[in-house]
């Protein structure tokens, strides 16, 4: 079904090479793996990790782009998670905010639950959706060399912007960050407003 | 028989298109006041109301208009309800107050999404506009119409009851109280009887 591990990206190291660069780039996380991920490649009060509300990852997105655009705002999800959030896809295109980029970390597997074959390896083409829906920037990203090419787009080039990362199922080390929601929103209010964070 | 069906398609604004917008005289509400809606806004804008997030609704037609006018507020229109949850939260972590206006039967919609409220203490002002009880005509509204209150509150929000138009503003100002200062999600349902009995037979 999938093609061999060796020849998909490493789904930590695709993460930790996009944030590299970040500077003070806002981050928010699709529940499971992505919040794995990104808490991985360095935690920060600039992360905002779900840890449910699964589909909403965009719409946070969304709305923090909206308020804050003069700010990156950065989303990073994984596959599952934007299947049940394809309607924001549409809302976000509608809108075309132009400091969002969204991420998908597609294994084309529920890794979380046990590994269920999720829709994108059977067919279904989620930039294909995005673009449908009218996104003008959606790209897959499969190799080393176009993550390269990609990854300082994310961080500066006009949004909205689409990308899918296809990415290996291996096994990653566990990484979890904080999880209680008060703590997680008010250090990135804090982080985000400074002592507007408590008007 | 095909006209009262066809009058209730269109007549059913959660289904419009969203890229244009309800036209106030368009819709079939009776006993309308013309006040309450703009007292509504009035409400937001006193609220420092940034970001409002729709799903379209008749009941909400006119103030959807008053917010889309407004230059201080981005007016969203969602293809589901929960997006406006999420949307609305991401605001709020941005610094922006939002409000979400929905129809109760969509209420359903948001449950999931709510833990994001309550888990987070993020807030949430929301405005929903009954279908499903004083007068309803079309029984696939009772559903929702008679488990908006109790699936809210089930869900951890703070709910409201305007039942007359004199009374809207003033939960609208309540509301947004609780919700920004007190970090909570707080609904105020308007009441059918306020918003008008939907006729459907021209």
């Amino acid at each position: 079904m999938s093609p061999a591990p060796s020849k998909l990206l490493n789904r930590r190291a695709a993460t930790a090479r996009i944030l590299r660069d970040r500077g003070d780039a806002l981050v928010v996380t699709g529940l499971g793996n992505s919040t794995f991920d990104v808490a991985a490649a360095g935690d920060t009060p600039l992360n905002f990790y779900l840890w449910g509300a699964m589909g909403g990852a965009a719409m946070v997105g969304l709305g923090l782009a909206l308020a804050q655009p003069q700010r990156r705002v950065l989303v990073f999800t994984g596959d599952g998670e934007m299947m049940m959030g394809l309607g924001s896809l549409a809302t976000v295109s509608v809108e075309k905010p132009d400091n969002l980029a969204i991420i998908v970390l597609d294994n084309e597997h529920y890794a979380e639950t046990g590994m269920q074959p999720g829709h994108t390896g059977r067919g279904v083409d989620l930039v294909g959706i995005a673009l449908a829906a009218g996104f003008a920037d959606a790209v897959t990203i499969r190799s080393e060399q176009e993550l390269e090419a990609r990854a300082p787009k994310l961080l500066a080039a006009r949004g909205p912007l689409f990308t899918v990362i296809k990415v290996a199922t291996d096994p990653t080390p566990t990484a979890l960050p904080p999880r209680d929601g008060p703590y997680l929103r008010s250090r990135f209010r804090e982080a985000v407003l400074g002592v507007d964070a408590h008007r | 028989m095909l006209t009262c069906v066809r009058s209730a398609v269109t007549g059913v604004a959660r289904s419009s298109p969203a890229a244009e917008l309800p036209d106030r005289n368009a819709n079939s509400y009776q006993r309308m006041s013309a006040s309450w809606p703009q007292h509504i806004f009035h409400e937001l804008q006193a609220a420092r109301i940034r970001q409002v997030a729709y799903v379209p609704d008749a009941g909400h037609s006119q103030l959807i208009q008053l917010c889309h006018a407004d230059a201080g507020m981005r007016s969203v229109s969602l293809t589901t309800e929960e997006e406006g949850v999420a949307m609305l939260a991401g605001a709020w972590l941005g610094g922006d107050r939002g409000v979400l206006l929905l129809q109760s039967s969509g209420v359903g919609n948001c449950i999931n999404m709510l833990s994001l409220n309550q888990e987070c203490r993020i807030p949430l002002l929301a405005l929903v506009a009954m279908r499903g009880e004083w007068g309803e005509f079309n029984p696939w509204q009772i559903p929702m119409g008679k488990s908006a209150q109790a699936a809210l509150e089930g869900a951890g929000a703070y709910v409201y009851r305007a039942d007359a138009p004199a009374d809207v503003a003033e939960n609208v100002r309540a509301a947004a109280i609780l919700a920004f200062q007190s970090c909570r999600a707080v609904a105020v349902l308007i009441g059918q009887r306020v918003i008008g009995t939907k006729h459907f037979t021209k």
